[in-house]
């Protein structure tokens, strides 16, 4: 089967509004609150007790599986809490509240990691606390680790930023482009198997693609692809088919085709451990937003609370809106200010009452205008109404027929459609019941089993 | 601050398209077309389509009462109905026949369906089909002693719609009693008052096509279809232009092969839609003992549409075959 040209299809705004301004480092936090759970995988363990000091760069919470990662003070001062958190997406994980001392002293186990294979590379960016800095949250350790199981020949280094507002990975690009170098040049010593190093940009990002043509002009295995302006160019299966014609199949990885992908401020950062030894305890974040009167690009401790980010830009011009963790199109709503940023944070925005507010929703007119929209050619009309089919067999069913798996969130259906139809929200729900019906049924071959 | 924030699942942001705004860019196309039916057909047309708009909009309005529905006329589809509908009925309809097929394309045709996006035929069309076979004033589709055209542009026409022409004669004696092309051109001719005026129509076709309500293939492919299959049959491709000027072809291809409700989802889908309704349109003009096959054509296609749609959805991207 081919697919000609380009997968993404719609046109959003940009706003790209800070894509000029270098981030500001922001004065200390009072207090930050860092939860377990700011990665894919299972949520890591707390190492400290109520009470204890801690400094910047000091392990508060070891990675507690495979698939994990661990959490580092990023103020120094004491722990004040430990406590229970709602994430965004609904989940509740325990999370280290640190009362800072203002100082931020760093911790004195910081040292740079030895490497030099690609066994010790993979443990030290596991020990980095490195996670997918796009939004992902994917701990990078495990992506690099899949070099080992599959034929990996070609690493994609995203840097699409294809939201709304959104310029920290912007930022990276230009004023880290050294880290980016000496990154490509560490992925290239251990990872001898890989030919191509493609960066994935948007064609908005002109400086940006500029800068790297000419840091690899000399490179041949280094490509800077120049990705139309189309959402979601950031996605994934997207971004791995427009830079090298590949199609990851349903239910298989990147890793699969031989591809890894790797968000271009995550490759920054580990660079920079590979230097200096410090972990992740603070990230370039963009904040912005129709309710925002100075957007800027900040650079913040992790588990700054959003109020401090917001102070630090001077303040919402109306308040009330909505206040999203990452941009429009795929961020979560916050519920209070006093929600603190995590490692996969890459923007605050904020939208003023008018943004914020929702038209009503109408029926389907039957445009096709969310097919169109659909970068992987669902058909969002569909889940919506297999949801309303009687009986969970069938529901279920249909939804695994229409192929809603394929679904990564983007959200572009739920954006064209002009009746307002609640579409991905409707594949959030559609997703849930499915896991669900499967948990049930393998819960059921366990009781036949037992008898 | 404030601590009350809005709480929504993403997307925060909406493209500022609703349904109303597309039916509002529909009516707006529609508007050099009205105003080409007045100026060609009298006044008269003015009170049909009038007639026709308030009594598709009014019965919606107590059709969602009746039925306690949100209301929902204020997405302006049943005004695109009304207004449709008179454009395409012949000055000769009587007014109570507009405010009859109105009714019957909002209650029957669309409300009883579901409303907006769920009926399966066009309900200008179907309506429209309806009061051909059952008013005899419609079905002629001529300029009749109706007292609102006399005085009006449409006296200087001559008779019948050139279909009708084209059937009993030869071509060469065709050509000397029908109206020339420029006049076909401008609508100066007999036939429903609002498919005559091709540039009129073309103009709105453009508007759409502009503000992406519509995609281009459907109409071009339509009457793309209808002309290259009537040069072929006739051997004339001046003859083959009559054939796409006249009747009911643009209006049809602009305003109602490119419906919603009643045509595929996808863009292929869409596509397929117009050839076939192309290809139909032919094969009722000529073969079949009816002169005006664009309706009929439409209809027929508005039922295959969903197996249209099926046959012609993408596979999603690196989707596995379902096992069956
Ligand atoms: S959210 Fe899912 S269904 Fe909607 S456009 Fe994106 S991938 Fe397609
Ligand atoms: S975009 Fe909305 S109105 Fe159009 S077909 Fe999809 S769900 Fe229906």
């Amino acid at each position: 089967m081919f697919w000609f040209g380009f997968l993404g299809n719609t046109h959003i705004p940009h706003r790209k509004n800070t894509a000029g301004m270098a981030a500001e480092k922001i004065a200390p936090p009072g207090e930050v609150l860092l939860p377990m759970s700011q990665h894919i995988g299972a949520p890591a363990t707390p190492i400290v007790k109520v009470g204890d000091e801690v400094k910047v760069g000091q392990k508060i919470a070891e990675a507690s599986g495979y698939v994990s990662s661990p959490i580092y003070a990023s103020v120094s001062g004491k722990v004040s809490k430990i406590e229970s958190y709602l994430r965004p997406d609904g989940r509740t994980v325990p999370a280290i509240r640190i009362v800072s001392d203002g100082e931020m002293t760093l911790s004195d186990d910081i040292t740079p990691p030895e490497v030099n294979d690609l066994e010790s590379l993979v443990r030290a960016v596991r020990e980095s606390g490195l996670v997918g800095l796009g939004g992902a949250g994917f701990p990078t350790a495990v992506k690099l680790e899949g070099v080992k199981k599959a034929k990996i020949d070609t690493v994609i280094i995203n840097g699409a930023e294809c939201e709304p507002y959104i310029t920290s990975d912007t930022r990276t690009m230009l004023e880290e482009s050294d880290l980016i170098k000496e990154g490509i040049d560490t992925l290239k010593k251990y990872l001898p198997d890989v030919r191509s190093f493609i960066f994935g940009i948007e064609k908005n990002k002109p400086e940006c693609i500029k800068k790297l043509k000419e840091l690899f002009a000399l490179d041949e295995a280094v490509r800077v692809a120049t990705l139309p302006s189309l959402y979601p160019q950031g996605g994934e299966k997207v971004i791995i088919y427009n830079t090298t014609m590949r199609v990851v199949p349903e239910g298989k990885l990147p890793s699969d085709v031989g591809c890894i992908v790797m968000n271009v401020t995550s490759l920054a950062f580990m660079a920079k451990y590979l230097k200096t030894g410090i972990p992740l305890v603070e990230r370039s974040i963009t904040v912005d937003g129709s309710a925002i009167k100075n957007p800027k690009n900040l650079v913040a401790p992790i588990g700054t609370p959003i109020r401090a980010l917001i102070e630090a830009v001077g303040g919402l011009t109306e308040e009330g809106g909505k206040v999203i963790f990452g941009g429009p199109m795929m961020g979560q709503a916050a519920c209070s200010l006093d929600e603190p940023i995590t490692k996969t944070t890459g923007a605050i925005t904020a939208l003023s009452i008018k943004e914020s507010t929702e038209p009503p929703v109408t029926d389907c007119i039957h445009c096709g205008r969310c097919v169109e929209a659909c970068p992987v050619f669902l058909n969002p009309t569909v889940f919506s109404h297999a949801l309303g089919l009687e009986g969970k067999d069938e529901r279920v069913a249909r939804l695994e027929e229409a192929k809603l798996g394929l679904c990564m969130e983007c959200g572009c259906c739920s954006y064209v459609c002009p009746a307002n139809r609640p579409l991905v929200q409707n594949n959030r729900i559609g997703k849930a019941e499915i896991r669900e019906y499967k948990a049930h049924l393998i819960e059921l071959a366990k009781a036949k089993e037992g008898r | 601050m404030n601590e009350q924030l809005i709480i929504t699942t993403s997307p925060h942001f909406k493209h500022p398209t609703t349904t109303q705004r597309i039916m509002l860019d529909v009516l707006i196309a529609l508007s050099p077309a009205v105003i080409a039916s007045v100026i060609i057909h009298g006044w008269y047309a003015l009170v049909m389509i009038a007639v026709t708009t308030l009594f598709a909009v009014g019965s919606e309005f107590i059709f969602n009462i009746c039925v306690k529905k949100t209301q929902t006329i204020s997405d302006l589809s049943s005004a695109v109905t009304g207004v449709l509908l008179a454009l395409n009925l012949p000055t000769s309809t009587e007014i109570w026949q507009c405010a009859v097929g109105a009714i019957f394309a909002i209650v029957v045709v669309k409300c009883l369906f579901g409303g907006i996006g769920k009926n399966f035929a066009n309900p200008a069309i179907t309506a429209r089909v309806l009061m051909l076979l059952a008013f005899a004033e419609v079905a002629g589709g001529q300029l009749g002693g109706n007292p609102f055209v006399e005085g009006s542009h449409a006296d200087l026409i001559a008779g019948a719609t050139p279909l009708v022409n084209i059937d009993k004669l030869s071509p060469e004696m065709f050509f000397k009693v029908t109206p020339s092309i420029p006049e076909m051109l401008l609508g100066l001719r007999a036939g429903a008052i609002g498919e005559g005026c091709i540039v009129a129509l073309v103009l709105g076709g453009i508007y759409l096509i502009v503000r992406r309500v519509i995609k281009w293939e459907v109409p071009v492919a339509f009457i793309g279809t209808v002309y290259l299959l009537s040069w072929l049959i006739t051997g004339n491709a001046l003859l083959a232009l009559y054939y796409i000027l006249s009747g009911g072809l643009f209006i049809g291809a602009i305003f109602m092969a490119t419906d919603y409700s009643t045509t595929p989802l996808n863009r292929l889908g869409k596509l397929v839609f117009a050839i076939g309704a192309g290809l139909l349109t032919v094969l009722i003009r000529f073969f079949g003992n009816y002169p005006e096959g664009v309706s009929f054509a439409i209809l027929i296609m508005n039922i295959l549409s969903p197996y249209i749609e099926k046959l012609c959805a993408k596979r999603p991207f690196g989707g596995a075959k379902n096992e069956k």
